[in-house]
C-alpha cells in the first residue's frame, strides 16, 4: 500500500471519486510500470495522460531526435526540442505535469536483442511504433514475456486498437498473421496522417492501460476498434485467439527474431 | 445471395469465392487486409477455394501500421 500525500490526493480527486477507480485503484496506478514504445504520434497523448494519471513508473522508449514534422501531431514535443532527443523531451514535459512519478528513458530502438529485456520490467506495454518489423516484433516480445499490451495503428484519418492478453486472448498475429509484404506498404511519411487522429487513437490506448490496471471496465480484449475520421465512424470487430496462430498458437514461436523492416523514414 | 460485409448487409451472384468478391468489392491492395469469414480469419492461399454462403459475415481488416 502506498500513503498518498495532501497534494496527491488533490491532484487525484477527479480519478478517486470515480465508482470503478476510488483509492484503491490510484494506489493501482501509482504501483503501475507501464512501458511507452515509440515518443511520436501515439506515444505524445499517452504519455502526457499516463503521467498526468499517476503512474508510478513509466519507461519510455524512442531513438529518435525531434524533427520540425514531427510537431504537427508529437504534442508532447515544442517547436524548441528540435533536434533534441524524443525520450529526453518526452521525459521533461512529463515530470513538468507530475514530478511525483519515475521516468526511465530508452534512447534506443527496439530489436530482437534488446526488447525482451525491457519488456519484462513493466505490467503493461504501448505499442506507439509506426511499422509492421516493430509491431510484429512487440507482438512476439509481449507473447513471450506475457505482457499485456495495446498495439495501435493509424493511416490518413484512420486508426485501429486491439489490447491483447498473452495466451488468454487474440494476439496481434492471430488477427493479422504477418507483415505485409514490403511493396504494398504505404508508409505514414507517403500517406500522411492528420495530426488530431493521433491523439485519438493515442487517448484510446492510455485509456486502455489505465483500464487494465486498475481493473475497470472491459479492456479491448478479443475485440479490434477501428474508425475512420472523416466520417466518424467507429466499427468493433470481434474474434477469439487463433489456435493456429503463428505466434501465440500451440505451435507458436519460442524465439524472439527481428521482421524485415519497412520503416517510416526517420527524417519525415 | 444476401452477405453482411462490415456490418452492412449487400447482394452478391451465388457461388462468388472471396477473391472476386476482394475484386468485386474494389479492395485495392489485398495484402493489406486480413479476411475474417464466420468469425475465423481465412488464410490468403484459401481465398479462391472459399465459395460464399447466403447468411456469410465478412469482415475486412485493414493492417495499419502508422503510429510516429
Amino acid at each position: 500500500m502506498r500513503e498518498f500525500s495532501d497534494e496527491e490526493l488533490e491532484r487525484y480527486s477527479r480519478h478517486i471519486i470515480l465508482e470503478d477507480i476510488g483509492i484503491e485503484g490510484q494506489e493501482k496506478i501509482a504501483q503501475a510500470k507501464v512501458l511507452i514504445i515509440g515518443a511520436g504520434g501515439l506515444g505524445s497523448p499517452v504519455a502526457l495522460y499516463l503521467a498526468a494519471a499517476g503512474i508510478g513508473e513509466i519507461g519510455i522508449v524512442d531513438g529518435d531526435v525531434v524533427d520540425l514534422s514531427n510537431l504537427q501531431r508529437q504534442v508532447i514535443h515544442s517547436t524548441k526540442d528540435i533536434g533534441v532527443a524524443k525520450v529526453q523531451s518526452a521525459k521533461e514535459k512529463m515530470e513538468a505535469i507530475n514530478p511525483n512519478i519515475h521516468i526511465t528513458v530508452y534512447q534506443k530502438f527496439l530489436d530482437a536483442s534488446n526488447i525482451l529485456d525491457i519488456v519484462k520490467q513493466y505490467d503493461f506495454v504501448i505499442d506507439g511504433t509506426d511499422n509492421f518489423a516493430a509491431k510484429f516484433l512487440i507482438n512476439d516480445a509481449c507473447v513471450l514475456a506475457n505482457i499485456p499490451y495495446s498495439h495501435g495503428g493509424i493511416l490518413r484519418f484512420g486508426g485501429q486498437t486491439m489490447s491483447i492478453r498473452p495466451h488468454e486472448s487474440a494476439c496481434y498475429a492471430c488477427v493479422f498473421d504477418a507483415p505485409p509484404p514490403t511493396n504494398a506498404v504505404p508508409t505514414c511519411s507517403s500517406a500522411g496522417i492528420l495530426g488530431a487522429v493521433a491523439g485519438m487513437l493515442g487517448t484510446i490506448q492510455a485509456t486502455e492501460a489505465l483500464k487494465y490496471i486498475t481493473g475497470a471496465g472491459e479492456p479491448l480484449f478479443n475485440k479490434l476498434l477501428s474508425f475512420d475520421a472523416k466520417s466518424m465512424q467507429f466499427r468493433t470487430i470481434n474474434f477469439k485467439k487463433n489456435p493456429k496462430c503463428r505466434v501465440c498458437g500451440e505451435q507458436g514461436i519460442t524465439q524472439i527474431k527481428d521482421y524485415e523492416a519497412v520503416t517510416c523514414e526517420a527524417k519525415l | 445471395m444476401k452477405v453482411l460485409i462490415n456490418g452492412e448487409t449487400k447482394e452478391f451472384q451465388d457461388n462468388i469465392n472471396l477473391l472476386e468478391l476482394l475484386k468485386v468489392e474494389d479492395v485495392a491492395q489485398p495484402d493489406m487486409v486480413s479476411v475474417q469469414l464466420n468469425d475465423t480469419f481465412v488464410t490468403k492461399d484459401d481465398y479462391s477455394s472459399i465459395v460464399l454462403k447466403e447468411g456469410d459475415t465478412i469482415n475486412f481488416l485493414y493492417f495499419m501500421g502508422g503510429g510516429a
